[in-house]
């Protein structure tokens, strides 16, 4: 059995019964007027069959269809759906249980970044006294194969990394949408024996992605059991709109019967209204109509409810993460998903600042705070986002490992019960009558059963200059150079063999003959 | 073969555990005899007690110290094993009366001065330091300072320790240094001083010797003062 995660006593429940109900109804209502706009006619067949009203359309050169989706086909599709599902694991102990009867919540990694931040030390004099100081510079890189391999390595040792989906956008010159899949799930797989989630950009790859992962669990019925990989279909566009690419992969993939996310990502402002009662009433109805798809193609397949509700900027319509309506947006979410017992996917700790620091901190802390008290089950985008989504700093990823680390701890039950009041008499009596009344002794006992939180790993010693990124600079460099948990060579082989458009500079253990 | 009696006062010192009530740092020790029951046994056996003091309790706390130097244990383990090691030391009480030793180290005076009532940092610096085999001498808090250097000058002290929180309070320690003098002590006796506001300018601003900045650095600086004392 897992202990990954954290268990979430007590969810804070944001919504009324009432008012859950409420948006309920509304979702429902918005599924059938105005309904959504599809832009994939198997869908549309789907939908049909359940009585849906369609209209045909044109949107420019496409064709579409305004599909009016009965509730009771809705509820049928949440009447199937699981309310549990496995995320598998190389390592079976790393395996997550998504269970939406219950209260834990999982962090993760994503999304895709277009910049990789490093940092560095530099040495600087001070004009003044003339003393030299090492201050971190910042410089951006484009993404690459090899640093989602270095970052999967890293998040195979985040103790509080629970599951990955790929953080980085591999922009090699090699890599093209005909094999990009194929190669960040084995970059992922190859380094990491935690639950893979992710997107698949090419449809035609989905069958050699799973190709790979049957082998890697050891068989069709074995990936089934202990699926490797899940995935991520951005089914909708926001406003209530269905992708036609995307929806072909989320067909595909329900008929293969491996978990996936349904991930809808309004933004508050523009795609979406941006109070509360409209976003929520939106994101809800755009997660029920994937799902409904989902379990219209194969009914009892695996499916999360993923709602990524974002706010929008005033002044430039940027993605905004690190404010408080996007903690009210996405515990309601996470609330729904569990009125509906269905799996919640959901985010936190994206900062909207550009580099670490004070700005990140804040912003990281509130929504890392805020949503896991919803219990939402998955919570991606825990470490390391910055600039929104657009960069990853590996060094920031550790920062947020720890203040994870600290919300794991937040989430402990109370210690209160009959039992300990009376251990608490008993040494009050005795540290009263020692002589100096101190309880060093009652604290050493709980530090050393793991009882007491660490504290800050990355406090310098300087008074006068914060050293944290410096000190998480060199302990990234550490990480960087421990051995890395590949898959056994005869595996490698295997895939290899098996799977085409695999770049051999991947293999661990040489170029394959 | 089994563990040499004074080895198993180092490795109970090392675990903190004063007698065979107390938990240790591993499981399962419960029942086992702790350090006093432990150097009760040794002063039966005929082991000499400079051997049970210098290779058994002080051997135990330096352990113990390069254990948090190295980050491996922890304020409260520190005072675990001086709790232990003091356990110990009222054992062995008895048996030192008559050859001169008081503890080993020398004899040291603490106080939080005159209206000043913190005594957490203060206490913490008498553990240690009776860890680290010091004679300590604790007047408590709020201790005038005629009251400091009277006790001083009557128990043959080497050190006053110091203690103040406030930055009102802690200006009494000037006071000490000042009394010293004028009863002729000031060679004698060695001055240091801690808490949050002072610091070593703030000693050397007052006339004090030395200044730790925590307990660990108390006990460190008067080792040092004891060895400038003994050396001059």
């Amino acid at each position: 059995m897992s202990d990954r995660g954290v268990n979430v006593p007590n969810p804070y429940n944001r919504l009324s019964k009432e008012q859950v109900e409420l948006i309920d109804k509304t979702s429902l209502e918005l599924l059938q007027h105005p309904g959504i706009l599809c832009y994939h006619e198997e869908s549309v067949d789907l939908f049909e069959k359940t009585g849906a009203i369609i209209k045909k359309t044109k949107e420019g050169e496409h064709d579409a269809w305004w599909v009016s989706i009965p509730p009771g086909a809705v509820k049928e599709a949440l009447e199937t759906a699981p309310s549990k599902i496995f995320l598998g694991a190389r390592n079976p102990e790393n395996r997550v249980i998504l269970d939406a009867e219950n209260t834990r919540v999982y962090f993760g990694t994503g999304s895709e970044t277009n910049y990789w931040l490093e940092v560095e030390p530099e040495t600087y004099i001070s004009r003044e006294s003339k003393d030299e100081r090492v201050f971190p510079v910042m410089k951006k890189k484009r993404g690459s194969l090899e640093l989602l391999c270095q970052s999967a390595h890293l998040a195979e040792q985040f103790e509080n990394l629970d599951f990955f989906i790929r953080n980085v956008n591999v922009q090699d010159d090699d890599i093209s949408t005909e094999n990009k899949d194929v190669n960040v799930f084995f970059a992922s797989l190859n380094h990491l024996t935690k639950p893979v989630i992710g997107g698949v950009a090419d449809i035609g790859q989905l069958k050699e992605v799973v190709k790979m992962a049957e082998i890697i669990a050891g068989g069709r019925d074995q990936l089934r059991k202990n699926p490797v990989v899940a995935f991520i279909t951005s089914v909708i566009k926001s406003p209530l709109q269905v992708v036609a690419e995307t929806s072909e992969k989320l067909i595909a993939i329900a008929r293969l019967g491996l978990p996936v996310v349904i991930s809808t990502s309004p933004q508050g402002g523009s795609t979406a209204p941006i109070d509360d009662v409209g976003m929520i009433a939106q994101v809800n109805a755009e997660a029920l109509a994937g799902i409904t798809i989902n379990q219209l193609a194969n009914p009892g397949a695996p499916v999360i409810y993923g709602a990524v509700p974002v706010r929008a900027r005033m002044d430039d319509l940027h993605d905004m993460y690190g404010v408080p309506e996007f903690c009210h947006y996405t515990m309601a979410c996470a609330q729904m998903a569990r009125y509906y017992k269905v799996p919640c996917y959901s985010t936190a700790g994206v900062g909207d600042a550009k580099v670490p620091g004070i700005q990140a901190t804040m912003e990281k802390m509130l929504t890392h705070t805020m949503v896991p008290l919803s219990a939402p089950g998955l919570i991606h985008y825990s470490f390391g986002l910055l600039d929104k989504t657009q960069t990853f700093c590996p060094e920031q990823a550790l920062l947020d490992n720890h203040q994870i680390g600290m919300i794991k701890f937040l989430q402990r039950e109370s210690n209160v019960n009959s039992d300990t009041v009376e251990n608490v008499k008993k040494v009050v009596e005795e540290v009263m009558h020692s002589p100096y009344r101190m309880y060093a002794r009652y604290a050493r006992g709980m530090l050393r059963r793991g009882e007491i939180f660490s504290g800050f790993p990355f406090e310098g010693e300087l008074e006068d200059q914060d050293q944290t990124l410096l000190l998480a600079h060199e302990r990234i460099k550490e990480m960087g150079k421990t051995v890395q948990k590949h898959l056994p060579e005869e595996t490698c082989r295997r895939i290899f063999d098996a799977v085409p458009g695999l770049l051999p500079r991947l293999n661990p253990y040489g170029e394959v003959k | 073969m089994s563990k040499d009696i004074v080895e198993m006062i180092v490795d109970n010192v090392l675990q903190g555990r004063r007698n065979k009530d107390d938990e240790g740092i591993e499981d399962g020790v419960v029942g086992q005899p702790g350090v006093a029951e432990l150097v009760e046994e040794a002063l039966e056996t005929g082991i000499e007690p400079d051997r049970i003091l210098l290779k058994g309790l002080s051997r135990g706390m330096e352990l113990v110290g390069a254990k948090y130097e190295s980050g491996e244990y922890f304020i409260p383990d520190m005072l675990t094993a001086a709790e232990a090691v003091e356990a110990g030391m009222k054992v062995m009480e008895p048996h030192l009366t008559g050859q001169g030793d008081n503890g080993g180290k020398g004899k040291i005076v603490l106080a939080t001065v005159e209206k000043d009532l913190h005594d957490i940092g203060k206490n913490l610096v008498a553990i240690m330091l009776k860890g680290a085999g010091f004679s300590v001498i604790d007047l408590g808090i709020d201790v005038p300072a005629a009251r400091i250097v009277e006790v001083a000058e009557d128990e043959d002290a080497q050190i006053i320790g110091l203690s103040a929180l406030l930055n009102t309070t802690m200006k009494n320690m000037e006071e000490v240094v000042t009394q010293l003098e004028q009863k002729g002590l000031r060679n004698r006796v060695k001055v240091l001083i801690g808490g949050a506001p002072t610091s070593g300018d703030f000693a050397r601003q007052i006339g004090a010797d030395s200044y730790g900045k925590d307990a660990f650095a108390a006990i460190r600086e008067a080792e040092k003062l004891l060895k400038a004392g003994g050396d001059s």
